[in-house]
């Protein structure tokens, strides 16, 4: 496969990336930090490259609601939206995993609450890996760390979310949005044909061929009973993927005496206050979570076993640090540091706050 | 005669259509959902689509509506049905998509839903069922509930000072220039039933001209929420309903 580099901003990674996967199709709604997805799109028509359809809907609801509908199809198909516009996809999100469909979605996570702030933050960590939506759900939740990754895991995302007919999320913030990088990109993959679809996913409403039953597309069951049955796969469905879909990563942790806990755009800076830290001889090290649900409990359980303390870094009030204390079960010294509202954190200031809390 | 000296080919005047399924509906009896489903059940069989039929249901009376049509079905979330029709219809532009809404789904909770298919011209079919009331939750007021009427939320009748106006949707539909033909029918008598099924059959036949959407009000009854006989509300119905929401075209297709 033909690779090529271009410089370009996460969210037309994003973009790029449904694109070159075969994505057949894109509901979103204007909302800063993310738009540019949905720009690029625009611009690039990929109508007439792939066949892939865009649409800007008239809301977050009707994306999240078209989304749904195309999944119910066979079809791949995502959204991307920021904070505000996440919360109102909450009715769909639940529908999605309780109807048990495959779907992507972006948030280019800024501040909260309420309308908040345009910069980029982490406080959507609690909606996205804990529900959101109504119901016993979970969302695969993918968290980025470059303009790389944001290409990559549209691809992964997808991968998850037909594994798992399951919503799989992308958890980035406007700072991953918005940076420039370099991005090695592919070729056009082509899209699924319909007869691909009707074979390889019998369960999608593609229109009834006499040789089999109808395919319904729902979420509801009214017999408790039965409604019960439905839940206890689903949780099923999750417990394999809590064994299976771990992804993280450990950056100077061989000798490292204390740990840096940070996902996406806080363990960018975490690594800049590593370095910082080692040049004073501190032995620090970063452990980054990769996939937030499911979380690397295990793995991180493991790594705290050789350090002294724990410093989970997060561009919010203290979200994922409830996770960190259950990963580890506070055998270990674990504290929160964070900046919010749409403030980013310092690297020096994560050092401050290490010496501070954690020394 | 016996039973089977009757029951010859040549003696049929009527069957059931085998795109609607053996499954016993929940509707009350009495109630205009059942007609209504036979009724595009029968179109879909003559057109001979059954295979490239992909219908929506709301949430309502007819949630479970696709229980009742053999054909592959999408369940949507309240209001959300032509977002869903929209989607699905973009993704399989040579399938056949209809919705089918309550007034509670299509013009309250569903209002954005409604008017941005409609004005965005949406390749579908869509079929809304006006009763007037919210019949699924036990007979709470609907936007399209008259004046005076009495439901479980608005027991003394609905006002204009507490409630404001019944809305009439379809007029406001059939204004945008998305729609390609917006009708009112009615299914309470065999002239009604008959009528009614002409204009679901130009409904769907209007989606191999990709014109925008094709909109087809039914009035239609809930006896068990107005607390009347069957016949009762009939009656009521056309006494009361029809005066504020008048059967007819309002935007038929130039010829
Ligand atoms: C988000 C949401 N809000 C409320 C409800 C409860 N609810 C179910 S059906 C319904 C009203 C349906 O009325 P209508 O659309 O007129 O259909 P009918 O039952 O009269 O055919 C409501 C409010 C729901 N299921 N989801
Ligand atoms: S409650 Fe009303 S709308 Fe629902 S099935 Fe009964 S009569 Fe029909
Ligand atoms: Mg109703």
């Amino acid at each position: 496969m033909a690779k090529e580099l271009k410089l370009m901003k996460g969210n037309e990674a994003i973009a790029e990336s449904a694109i070159r996967a075969g994505v057949d199709g894109y509901f979103g709604y204007p909302i800063t930090p993310q738009s540019e997805v949905l720009e690029h799109l625009m611009i690039e028509n990929p109508v007439e490259k792939t066949g892939m359809v865009v649409l800007q809907a008239e809301s977050e609801t009707a994306s999240i609601n078209m989304v749904y509908a195309g999944a119910a199809c066979g079809k791949k198909v995502m959204t991307s939206s920021s904070s505000p516009g996440i919360s109102l996809m909450q009715e769909g999100l639940s529908y999605i995993a309780g109807a048990e469909l495959p779907a992507v979605v972006v948030n280019v996570v800024r501040g909260g609450p309420g309308l908040g702030t345009i910069q980029p933050s982490q406080a959507d960590y609690f909606q996205t890996t804990k529900g959101g939506g109504h119901g016993d759900y979970r969302l695969i939740t993918l968290a980025p760390a470059s303009v790389q990754e944001m290409y990559d895991f549209v691809q992964l995302a997808f991968d998850l979310a037909f594994k798992y007919r399951n919503p799989a999320i992308i958890l980035s913030d406007g700072m991953i949005g918005q940076v420039m990088e370099k991005v090695v990109i592919d070729d056009y993959k082509p899209r699924w044909t319909d007869e691909y679809i009707a074979k390889t996913f019998p369960w999608a409403a593609v229109g009834k061929p006499a040789s089999r039953n109808h395919n319904i597309i729902t979420s509801l069951e009214l017999d408790s009973a039965k409604q019960e049955q439905i839940n206890i796969n689903i949780q099923k469905k999750y417990k394999v993927c809590e064994e299976k879909e771990v992804r993280y990563e450990m950056i100077n942790c061989e000798d490292a005496e204390y740990l840096f806990v940070a996902y996406g755009s806080s363990a960018r800076i975490c690594q800049k206050t590593i370095e910082l830290a080692r040049a004073e001889g501190i032995k620090v090290g970063l452990f980054r979570p990769i996939t937030l649900w499911p979380f690397p409990s295990k793995q991180l359980k493991e790594a705290a076993k050789n350090v002294k303390g724990i410093l989970s870094v997060e561009m919010n009030a203290g979200q994922m640090i409830e996770d960190v204390k259950l990963a580890t079960e506070c055998r270990v010294k674990a504290e929160h540091f964070g900046r919010y509202g749409g403030m980013i954190p310092d690297p020096n200031e994560i050092l401050v706050a290490l010496k501070k809390q954690i020394m | 005669m016996t039973r089977e000296e009757i029951i010859k080919p040549e003696n049929l005047v009527y069957r059931r259509t085998p795109v609607l399924t053996d499954n016993i509906m929940h509707y009350c009896p009495g109630c205009g959902h059942g007609t209504i489903h036979r009724l595009i059940a029968e179109v879909i069989e003559e057109m001979g689509i059954q295979d490239k039929t992909i219908g929506i249901s709301p949430v309502g009376c007819s949630v479970l509506a696709y229980n009742y049509f053999d054909v592959d079905f999408v369940e949507a979330a309240h209001g959300r049905a032509p977002a869903c029709g929209t989607a699905i219809k973009r993704l399989n532009p040579d399938k056949y998509v209809f919705t089918y809404q309550g007034d509670g789904d299509l013009a309250a909770i569903g209002t954005a839903e409604t008017i941005h298919a409609c004005n965005r011209g949406e390749n579908i079919t869509m079929i809304f069922v006006n009763n007037a009331i919210y019949g699924m939750t036990g007979g709470q007021m609907a936007p399209t509930t008259l004046l005076g009427m009495k439901t479980a939320t608005c027991p003394y009748g609905r006002t204009v000072e507490a409630n404001g106006y019944p809305l009439k949707i379809t007029e406001l539909i059939a204004q945008l220039p998305g729609t390609y033909y917006v009708t009112r029918q009615a299914v309470f008598t065999p002239a009604h039933v008959r009528k009614c099924k002409k204009a679901i059959r130009q409904a769907f036949e209007n989606q191999n001209l990709k014109k925008g959407v094709s909109f087809v009000e039914v009035v239609s009854n809930c006896n068990s929420n107005w607390k009347m006989t069957a016949t009762k509300a009939n009656q009521w119905l056309e006494e009361n309903m029809l005066p504020f929401y008048p059967l007819g075209d309002l935007k038929t297709p130039e010829k």
